[in-house]
Order: structure tokens, then sequence, then C-alpha cells
């Protein structure tokens, strides 16, 4: 059952341990959490009213997943908040950031890159989200 | 192009040689810098149908030739295309070799052949120093300047061929630093996370999270010095610096205790491990890379497994007298495409049912290697969903004759 009172996330993260870590820390900020921990698995979970941002890593089962991810969100609603997980810039030298080079083909409204602080999390969740804390 | 106004006498231009089918036939570029117009053609038809043969690489290389009377019309033709050998006279009328040496343009990739019809020592040092490579002494045959110019060819190619395979082992081995920061990066970046969480207190005083936590937190640990020794043992098998001990080695013990190694996680996925062998099987090789052998294909086959799966490990001497070694399980298996990718280094298949499993990516790596040592080559055959078999023979290593050796040493 999902609180209606509450900020729902969805959380996209292949590593358990990290997806772990981001629900103890999101849960104990009071928002709820509702977890996928692949591409295929989180599709499903992309519905209207399903929750009120997205974090989500890019890079899963396939390379480009958080990219896929988060464009399925912003066709079904633009106005939800999507924050990209990732550590390809250190990797593989491209370099995803909106600020520096806008590319508009990604549909993400921020970029962190790992290894991600959680007060950074908290900090865009707040801003993405508003001073009100409810998005709809 | 240039305004230059070509002597009549000065070669006419590209010499082009017929391709032979069977060879790979590449082309270098010749510029000959020299105001005798007699030099000139001379030494073009020298090499008109010259060829030099790069038998070991299955590759000829022909020439085309441009020519040059004076220093000024030298740079031009550098600027026109850059060529890759330069026959160059000392004495040109407005200038010399030395100063077209100096004015030629950026990048001087190219070999320059001196030709002087006085070899004095001082043009020798200097020619040398702004990269003359080799150097003709006036009058030469023509088959001095063939001889030359082989050699001179050779030289850039072989320069150009290791340069190439230097800057393809710069690119793997970059990726492969890549892939190994990142496999070291997800562990810790997981343990640290739980102790930022835990530092925070974020449970409260609920002690079962922060004890699974810990728990959590040293299997990541135990993942990563698992990675680092795996890397340690692939170093030293690509190095060949590994010590070999060969001896007689009983693989029915080996594979028996190999067996009771992987029995704890056996038992906790309910796999039930069946080793079949001849009641005696010995082969000479080194006992630690037999147990590496054998630990990873039983470990995989129970980590791959299903719960309550089965894996059956067969040893056997063929006729032929190598070791055939045989492990199957009931395990996820893999799809194709997967298959494909089974050997490469860090390939670590990313689906539902290997999420939690935990593994290095080097290990099939490894195994491939040391199979590789006794002249054996993995076959894998697998369905998705039903289970994968994994086979290969292993051929006895020589036993060094240490006695041998000893005497020679003494």
């Amino acid at each position: 059952m999902s609180d209606d009172k509450k900020t729902r996330i969805l959380v996209v993260e292949d590593d358990p341990d990290m997806m772990d870590q981001m629900k103890i820390y999101l849960e104990s900020e009071k928002y709820e959490v509702v977890s996928a921990s692949s591409q295929k698995e989180a599709e499903p979970l992309i519905t209207p009213g399903g929750f009120h941002a997205a974090v989500l890593d890019l890079m899963m089962e396939n390379p480009d997943s958080g990219f896929v991810l988060s464009h399925k969100i912003k066709r079904m609603d633009a106005s939800i908040p999507v924050i990209l997980v990732t550590s390809v810039t250190r990797e593989t030298g491209y370099y995803f950031d909106k600020a520096h080079d806008p590319k508009s083909w990604i549909k993400a409204d921020a970029i962190i890159h790992k290894e991600l602080r959680f007060e950074q999390l908290k900090a865009e969740l707040k801003r993405l989200l508003g001073g009100d804390r409810h998005a709809s | 192009m240039s305004s230059l106004k070509r002597n009549l006498n000065a070669c006419s231009g590209v010499t082009v040689m017929p391709p032979d089918p069977d060879t790979k036939s590449l082309q270098f570029d010749i510029l000959i810098v020299d105001d005798e117009a007699g030099m000139r053609t001379g030494a073009e038809r020298s090499l008109e149908h010259f060829a030099v043969g790069l038998e070991d690489f299955g590759e000829t290389i022909a020439f085309t030739v441009r020519c040059a009377a004076t220093g000024a019309e030298a740079l031009a033709e550098f600027k026109a295309r850059r060529p890759d050998i330069v026959l160059l006279d000392y004495k040109l009328p407005d200038m010399t070799g030395i100063d077209v040496l100096e004015n030629a343009p950026e990048p001087r990739d190219f070999l320059t052949i001196m030709i002087t019809a006085f070899a004095s020592l001082e043009v020798a040092v200097t020619a040398t120093k702004r990269g003359a490579f080799d150097f003709l002494a006036k009058p030469f045959t023509p088959e001095e300047l063939r001889a030359t110019v082989q050699k001179a060819a050779r030289h850039i190619y072989l320069h150009r061929k290791a340069r190439r395979l230097e800057d393809e082992k710069k690119q793997v081995r970059f990726e492969f630093i890549s892939v190994l920061a990142h496999e070291l990066k997800s562990p810790l970046a997981a343990v640290e996370g739980y102790m930022h969480l835990m530092k925070e207190r974020l449970k409260g005083g609920d002690l079962a999270a922060y004890d699974s936590m810990v728990e959590r937190s040293v299997l990541r640990i135990a993942g990563m010095r698992k990675l680092v020794m795996d890397l340690l043992d692939l170093t030293r098998l690509e190095s060949g610096k590994k010590k070999r001990s060969i001896e007689t080695v009983d693989l029915v013990k080996a594979a028996g205790l190999v067996i009771e190694a992987v029995g704890p996680i056996a038992l906790a996925k309910g796999v039930k491990f069946e080793l079949k062998t001849p009641e005696r099987l010995t082969m000479n090789a080194d006992p630690g890379e037999i147990d590496m052998i054998l630990a990873n294909l039983a470990t995989n086959a129970v980590k791959y497994n299903k719960q309550g799966g089965s894996a059956v490990l067969e040893l056997k001497r063929e006729d032929h007298g190598s070791v055939t070694v045989r492990c199957s399980d009931t395990g996820i298996g893999m799809t194709a495409e997967e298959q494909a990718k089974l050997f490469g280094e860090f390939v670590r298949m990313k689906n539902e049912h290997t999420r939690a499993i935990d593994g290095s990516g080097l290990g099939l790596s490894i195994l491939k290697k040391v199979v590789k040592l006794y002249g054996g080559e993995i076959t894998v055959s697998s369905e998705y969903g039903k289970g994968s078999s994994f086979e290969f023979t292993l051929a006895d290593a020589e036993i060094p004759a240490q006695n041998a050796e000893t005497a020679l040493k003494a």
C-alpha cells in the first residue's frame, strides 16, 4: 500500500548494495521508494501517477538503460524530474553535463556522477521537486 | 598546384607497378631532388618496375616517383604531398640539401637518403643530425640505389607496423584498466556508502539493519580481494613469469578436493555435485594449475546453477593420450549471444539470474589461459535456462629433466 502523503521516488539501480543504501537514505528522508533492479524491471513501473521523481543508474543490462528509461518517463510526463546517476565520464571520457554541453537528447533534469553522495542526491531532489515536496 | 615550370628532362611523374594478385601491394612515394637531369632520369629508371617484397608479411612495396631540380621545387613538392622517401642531393643550385631538410614542413616522418659527390664527414654528420637515414656516394650504380631504397622501404614499413601494434596494445590496455577501475570502484562505493549510513545511524536503534550492512560490506571486500588475486594470477600467466613445477598429479584426488571445497556453497544451493573418474588417473602437470582449472569449473557449475540443481565433473584418459575434462550443470545456461562474449575479460552476464552472483569476471579468462598451457581449447555448449557444459583436453606437460639441467649449469 502506498502512502498518498509521501513523495514517491522510482529508483532503478542494478547494484544491490547501492539500491539498499539509496532506499535506506531516501526513506530516512521520508520519501517512499519504488525500486527496480534493471531496465526490464523498471519499464512496467512507468505509469501515470506511479512516482513523483526518478533516480536512474545509467549503465545496467544495456549501456544506455538510464537514457532509455529517462526518455520513456519524460514521454509519459515531461514534468517528472529525472536524475541520472553515472560514472560514465570517468570510465569512457564521454562528457555528459547539461551545463557543459547541453545535449537535448538526454532527457534528464540532472546528472549526478558516481560516487554519488547522498547529500547531493537529497539536494537535487529538493531542488527538482520544489519547496512543497509534493509534485502533483 | 605548384606554378613550377617543369624541366622536360625531369621525370614525368608516376611509375605504377603492376599489382601482384597474391600479395597486398603498398605504394611508397619517392621524391628525387637533384639538379642534374641525368641523375634524375637515371634514378627514376632504376626504380621503375622496382618492388620490394616483404615475404614475411605477404606484402610488396611499389614506388611512385616524383622529381625536383632545385631546393624550392623540392619544398613545393613537399607541400603538395608528403613523400615517404627522399633522395636528396647535397649540392643544389639555390640551397643545400640540409636547408631543404630544415625547411621541410612538419611532420618530417619521411626517410632521407643523402646523395653526395664529396663524401665529407662534416656533411654526413650534419645530415644525420637533421634526420638523414642513409648516404649514397656519387656515382652509384642502379643496384646500389635499389639496395639503399629497399633498406629504407623496409625500415619505414617495419617502423609503421610497430607503431600500429603499439597503438593497438595501448588501446587494449586502456580498456582493461578502465574496466578494472570500475570493478574495483563499485565495491568501494558500496562499502563507503554503508559506512556512511552507519556513521549517520540512519537506522536508529535497529541493530539487525547494521549487522546486515556489516555483512554486505564484508562480502564486497571479499569480492574485491578475489578480484585482486585473480588479477595477479592473470598477470603472472600473461607475463609467462609464473614458476611452474611439473610433477605427477593425482587427478582423482585433486578433483575430490575441489568438490569438497565447493561443498558449502553447493549445500546452500542444494546442488548435487557428482564426480566421475576412473579409479586411478594421473597426469604430468603443475598441481597449482590443475587446481585452478578444476576449482574454476566446479565453482561456476555451482554458482550459475539453479536451486536444487545438479552438476557433473568428468575426467578420463583418452586413447590418444590426453585427458578429457568435462563439467556440466543444470544451471541457468546462456544464450548464443552470451556464449560469444563469454571468454572476454571482465565479462559477466548481466541478467536477472546472475545479478546476485558475485564474481571477478576474470575466471574464464584465466581458465582459458591455463588450459592453453596444456594445449587445450575449451568448447562450451549451453542452452538458456537448461544448463551449460564446458569441455577440453589436457596434454601432459613435460617434466623438465632437472638432473640434466643441473649438470649443464655446473
